[in-house]
């Protein structure tokens, strides 16, 4: 049930699946970039602060699109134990009802943090949009609507797979991007990514690619010392 | 030596505070200030000297020399825009007039801080404004002490003012007419400057104004965008060259036979360094040209080289010149070459004026006055005046009398140098020496307190200091006669007056011996270390650090903390600072909720599935076999181990929600403090029965939240107190009871306040009765800690008194934050001393900005101070004022003493606790020290930082306080033990 029985980790079977991973990840980097770049060249007038709400749903869009395309494909998620119709119509309904929840969920944290309650309640809940494709559609798409696999990930010491360590460093990395995002904001340079939630936004994404790039790096430098529990 | 941690703490804390006060009196100079509490009036003139009777008129102002003044100030305006090559091509008109017409030329020196508001001050008022005067007239902007521009009004004069709105701030109804510009778009550089000229056509063709003044910022705005060598620059100069040429030819047209001349001044208020900002005291921040143009001057015959004068000299000139008194604050002296003209008694009498004015001031600001060069300079010409006058007026004429007078002219300028120069080498001045000594000793303090930390966070809780050892070194003798040498040197050579040289010698010697003895104790100290720490790292190489094994939480503490006080580098960061600090306190209520939820959650996962806990699972669990001795929610009546899992899930988030919500009771800050907020929205009319409801459900709360651990004595005390904190708010008149329907007689609520003043002191005095009776009788835990919630709930009925009825859910919050934390976080999660203390000492400062504090002097309510008083009484209005304003970070420092001494801690905890707050303390606080210095040119430096800079150091001093409460509780325990 699980690839790494063994905690010898098996050298070659690693490379293959950091290279699988690094592949992957440079796609969806990518997808990042095309999302930003095409509707420049489509829509007239188009930039990342003047039609911020543009662009950041444009980002979210593409980043679903990838990251369910590319871990279908890969078939990283746990195998199903029942294959019938009914048990995959109540996982897709179970997973969109999370992700649902963690749109609201980010947007309430973010409201705790300080955004205004009412008046930008549209761009707090796009950023938590923005938020929720770029780390809990990971979650979903990595370890299925599975709230006991999710909480075991993010404990300490609880990646079972190179997966779920390239998880929670992507997810940690876009989390800590927007957070120090919201540090420029009381600066009285008034510069137009100073906005309200231009720098968040930017933040989270840009932790997002820089996950994408460590978390390979990081998993490739240290495959000696990694050693899996198995279930 | 061997001492306790918390005893260390507090005696670091203290000899910081005596540092911090020194570099405070170097940085902020005493000012300058008039006994007289009115101003100068044409009465108090004194008479000509020789004469005693009231005879010949002899006490009047000689005649004014001008008639109309016009002002012209050019901001940033550098010298050599006029004076230097290239003035010839940018201002021509003006450039013509200096080497050719009537004028006179000089280069005036500003004072830094080279910034538009203080050097206003300085040309109107004479005085070199310092800080501490912002600080005195609290919360008004506009100028209270004596100035030209209230003399000239007093004197009917009608004033005419176009410009920069700092004018308008300054002088309300000052101007018989006004239009002010801000200087908010700094890349607008033309409108601002046309808003100005617009009215000058009108204007000068009128003839009902006496004074006109003209301040053009478009010249500063080119400046701050692209600096002094711009291509920008010459066509702004061409502009005002034009406009001073418009002006002087409608005065020259306006000029009329036998009537008193005009005078047209240009100057600037501060000139631009080479980047185009200003602020600093560099030669071109400090150097502005001052051009007088006047009929009643001598042709000039070619260019000649400006004197230096200082920038304050302008007011006595333009006073006397205008037959007014001279400012009583006014250090600058009379511009000579102005009356050259006069007669010769007229140019005596001007200065003898000046003098007179001046050792007023002399005599009020120096207590050896009479030793001082130029008083005996004046007197002696004052007598020399005199014996002229005589003469003169017994008809002698001869050639001898104009040398004479010559002579006593001469004196006069110099005694007015000499008086001049001793006033001003005491203001605005930084006093860098004792600010040094102040930093030093700061620094050494920080450094002793972060090389002690291994041993006071031990579990013994006791630093080694190698005090003997360091005392009877040799080195210790050896410093101790290099810097007394230093000391002498420094003080022989300083050319400005320094505080620290002022000191007696005991006192310095004082200082000096800490100070090596410090340094002694550092290095004997961090040789202890090293070959420690060389063998940890020989020993272990991988495992460098071993036993510090770090949680995300404690990563987020660390990091919190360096991260805010690398944040007060940036003036918008210390003006928003509320906002680093609910935006840490968020992130910690979140860390916490993960920790909660990982310890609740995968406990019952390690549980159903029953696989192998690792060691600190295995300390993290069930609560019931282990705790359910000492339950704590025993009062609640909360047995349940599942009830109790759920309030400790649902604590942070509850936290969260009070901070949100707090959050927007009171906007403050600078950028969004105009938004509106809820204490705005209760305190209007209309929601006065709102204000009550929540005010009395708020004070209802508190009760039950303090009664719990009181004897019942002080639980009825607390309940009358609160009881009548709420009856002198209806007094007041900002609640009201249900029964009353306005139409009610307001009054002070003196009687209610005293009231709860009897009750405040009665639990305080319960609460050190208990505590004296633990440690003396009985050696009781339990009755100690009742003691010390005693005085924490008394503490909490005078903050109750003290807060506006708005802010009461401020203090609610608080306690419920206080009670929910402590019952469900840190005892069950099994924080350590140092975590909890850190908690609450950001906890302490968000509440500080919950309850609507900035880092602007503007937000102290003084309002407070006279809480039950019938009239000002300064010891307890300045007691009360600064309690109310931390009562933040005092309540949460407070409840940080209940919680470690209460009965089942370890008994280091509170040493553990008083170590790290004097840690917490002494670390921004000494950057902040350092960053001021650095930055004491700066723009914002008296907006900004030095606010910040009065709170930080009132709050160490608190600290410090609190600290030493902490070694008292400390040492009682430790004596009750023993």
């Amino acid at each position: 049930m699980c690839r790494h029985q063994a905690n010898i980790p098996d050298l070659t079977m690693w490379d293959q699946e950091i290279r699988q991973m690094a592949s992957s990840h440079a796609i969806m980097a990518s997808g990042v970039f095309m999302a930003t770049v095409v509707p420049a060249v489509l829509v007239p007038g188009f930039s990342v602060y003047g039609t911020h709400l543009l662009w950041l749903y444009s980002v979210a869009g593409s980043v679903t699109v990838v990251n369910i395309t590319l871990f279908w494909l890969l078939g990283v998620s746990p195998p199903t134990k029942k294959n019938t119709l009914n048990y995959k119509v109540s996982r897709l309904v179970r997973s969109c009802l999370y992700l649902l929840l963690s749109c609201l969920f980010f947007h309430t944290v973010v409201v705790l943090y300080g955004a205004p309650l009412l008046e930008t309640a549209l761009e707090t809940f796009s950023l938590a949009v923005l938020l929720t494709s770029l780390t809990t559609l990971r979650c979903v798409c990595v370890l299925g609507p599975n709230v006991q696999a999710w909480i075991r990930v993010f404990s300490r010491h609880g990646a079972m797979s190179v997966w779920d360590t390239s998880l929670q460093m992507v997810v940690g990395c876009s989390i800590v991007g927007a957070w120090l995002g919201a540090f420029p904001i009381p600066l009285d340079w008034d510069r137009p990514w100073q906005v309200w939630p231009v720098s968040c936004s930017l933040g989270s994404v840009i932790g997002y690619l820089t996950g994408l790039v460590v978390a390979p790096a990081w998993i490739h430098w240290h495959r000696k010392q990694l050693t899996y529990k198995s279930k | 030596m061997k001492v306790r941690s918390s005893v260390f703490a507090s005696f670091c804390l203290i000899l910081e505070v005596l540092g911090i006060g020194l570099f405070l009196r170097g940085f902020f100079p005493v000012p300058i200030k008039s006994s007289f509490t009115s101003k100068s009036q044409l009465s108090d003139l004194p008479t000509e000297p020789g004469f005693t009777g009231s005879s010949h008129n002899s006490s009047k102002l000689p005649e004014p020399l001008f008639k109309r003044v016009v002002i012209v100030l050019i901001d940033a305006l550098r010298e050599d825009f006029v004076f230097g090559p290239n003035g010839r091509n940018d201002m021509p008109y003006i450039r013509h007039l200096v080497e050719r017409g009537s004028t006179h030329s000089f280069v005036a020196k500003a004072r830094a801080p080279t910034v538009t508001m203080p050097r206003i001050k300085a040309l109107t008022t004479g005085s070199i404004p310092g800080f501490i005067d912002v600080v005195m007239n609290l919360n008004s902007p506009a100028i209270l002490e004596d100035n030209l521009i209230w003399q000239a009004k007093t004197a009917g004069k009608k004033m005419v003012f176009y410009g920069d709105d700092t004018w308008i701030k300054l002088f309300p109804k000052h101007f018989m007419e006004y239009d002010g510009t801000t200087s908010f778009f700094v890349s607008d550089y033309t409108e601002v400057d046309n808003n100005v000229t617009r009215h000058l056509d009108s204007t000068l063709k009128r003839d009902d104004w006496d004074i006109l003044i003209l301040h053009y910022l478009g010249l500063d705005h080119i400046g701050h965008i692209s600096g002094p060598h711009s291509s920008l620059i010459q066509p702004k100069l061409l502009e005002m060259d034009d406009i001073l040429k418009k002006i002087h030819g409608s005065l020259i047209l306006k000029e009329a036979e036998g009537t008193l001349p005009y005078l047209l001044v240009l100057c600037g208020d501060h000139g631009m360094s080479e980047t185009g900002s200003h602020g600093g005291s560099s030669e071109h921040e400090v150097n502005t040209p001052l051009v007088l143009i006047s009929p009643a001057f001598k042709r000039k015959g070619g260019m000649e080289k400006p004197s230096t004068i200082e920038q304050v000299d302008l007011a006595p000139t333009l006073a006397l010149g205008l037959g007014l008194p001279i400012s009583q604050n006014s250090v600058g002296r009379f511009i000579q070459p102005v009356a050259d003209e006069a007669s010769l008694r007229d140019q005596l009498r001007f200065l003898h004026l000046n003098g007179h004015q001046l050792s007023c001031l002399l005599k009020d600001s120096m207590p050896a006055y009479e030793k001082e060069e130029g008083y005996e300079h004046f007197r002696v010409a004052e007598k020399s005046h005199g014996n002229w006058l005589k003469l003169m007026v017994e008809g002698n004429t001869s050639e001898v009398l104009t040398n004479m007078g010559k002579k006593v002219l001469k004196q006069y300028l110099e005694a007015l140098r000499a008086m001049s120069a001793a006033l001003s080498k005491q203001l605005g001045r930084y006093d860098m020496y004792s600010m040094v000594v102040g930093m030093v000793l700061v620094f050494q303090l920080l450094l002793l307190l972060l090389l002690a930390m291994p041993e006071a966070l031990s579990s013994t809780s006791q630093v080694d200091l190698p005090v003997a050892s360091a005392l009877l070194s040799l080195p210790f003798y050896l410093l101790c006669l290099l810097l007394s040498s230093v000391h002498v040197l420094v003080c022989t050579s300083a050319e400005s007056s320094c505080y620290f040289c002022s000191l007696s010698w005991g006192l310095v010697f004082g200082v000096v011996a800490i100070s090596s003895a410090l340094l002694c104790i550092l290095v004997a100290m961090v040789a202890k270390r090293i070959p420690l720490m060389s063998k940890v790292s020989g020993k272990s190489p991988a495992h460098s650090g071993y036993g510090w094994s770090l949680s995300e939480l404690d990563v987020l503490l660390l990091a919190g903390t360096a991260g805010h006080t690398l944040s007060l580098t940036a003036s918008s960061f210390v003006e928003e600072e509320h906002q680093v600090w609910y935006f840490l306190l968020n992130t910690l209520c979140l860390a916490v909720f993960q920790d909660v939820c990982r310890k609740y959650f995968r406990e019952s996962r390690a549980n159903t599935r029953g696989i192998g806990h690792s060691e600190d699972e295995d300390q993290l669990l069930p609560i019931q076999d282990r705790e359910a001795t000492v339950s704590p929610l025993a009062d609640f009546g909360v047995t349940d181990a599942g009830s109790e899992k759920w309030l400790a899930l649902v604590t942070p988030p509850l936290t969260l929600a009070c901070c949100r919500m707090l959050r927007s009771l009171n906007q403050t800050g600078v950028q969004w403090a105009h938004l509106p907020d809820l204490g705005h929205w209760l305190n209007s009319s209309e929601h006065k029965m709102v204000l009550s409801l929540i005010a009395a459900m708020s004070l209802v709360l508190i009760y039950f939240l303090v009664q719990r651990r009181c004897s019942w004595v002080s639980k009825i005390a607390l309940a009358l107190g609160l009881l009548g904190v709420f009856s002198y708010r209806a007094a007041v008149g900002n609640t009201m009871f249900p029964w009353q329907h306005g139409g009610r007689k307001l009054s002070k609520g003196t009687v209610e306040a005293r009231f709860v003043y009897v009750f405040v002191l009665g639990i305080l005095f319960t609460g050190s009765k208990d505590l004296l009776r633990s440690q003396v009788i009985t050696a009781d835990a339990r009755l100690k800690s009742r003691g010390l919630w005693e005085i924490y709930s008394g503490v909490v009925l005078l903050v109750a008194l003290l807060f506006r009825p708005h802010n009461l859910p401020v203090l609610c919050c608080c306690l419920l934050v206080q009670t929910l934390m402590a019952q469900f976080i840190w005892k069950k999660l099994h924080y350590d001393a140092a975590q909890t203390t850190i908690m609450h000492y950001w906890f302490g400062q968000a509440f500080f900005y919950f309850q609507g504090n900035s880092n602007s002097i503007a937000t102290v309510d003084i309002s407070v101070g006279f809480v039950g008083l019938e009239s000002y009484v300064e010891a307890p209005a300045v007691f009360l004022t600064a309690l109310s304003t931390y009562a933040g970070p005092l309540l949460w420092a407070a409840h940080l003493v209940c919680y470690l001494s209460s009965e089942n801690r370890s008994s280091v905890a509170v040493g553990h606790g008083c170590y790290c707050l004097a840690l917490l303390r002494s670390v921004p606080m000494a950057a902040y020290v350092v960053l001021v210095t650095v930055l004491r040119y700066h723009l914002f430096i008296w907006s900004v930082f030095s606010p910040k800079l009065m709170y930080e150091s009132m709050h160490t001093l608190l600290t410090a306080a609190i600290c030493l409460f902490f070694t008292t509780m400390e040492q009682k325990r430790s004596t009750s033990r023993s």
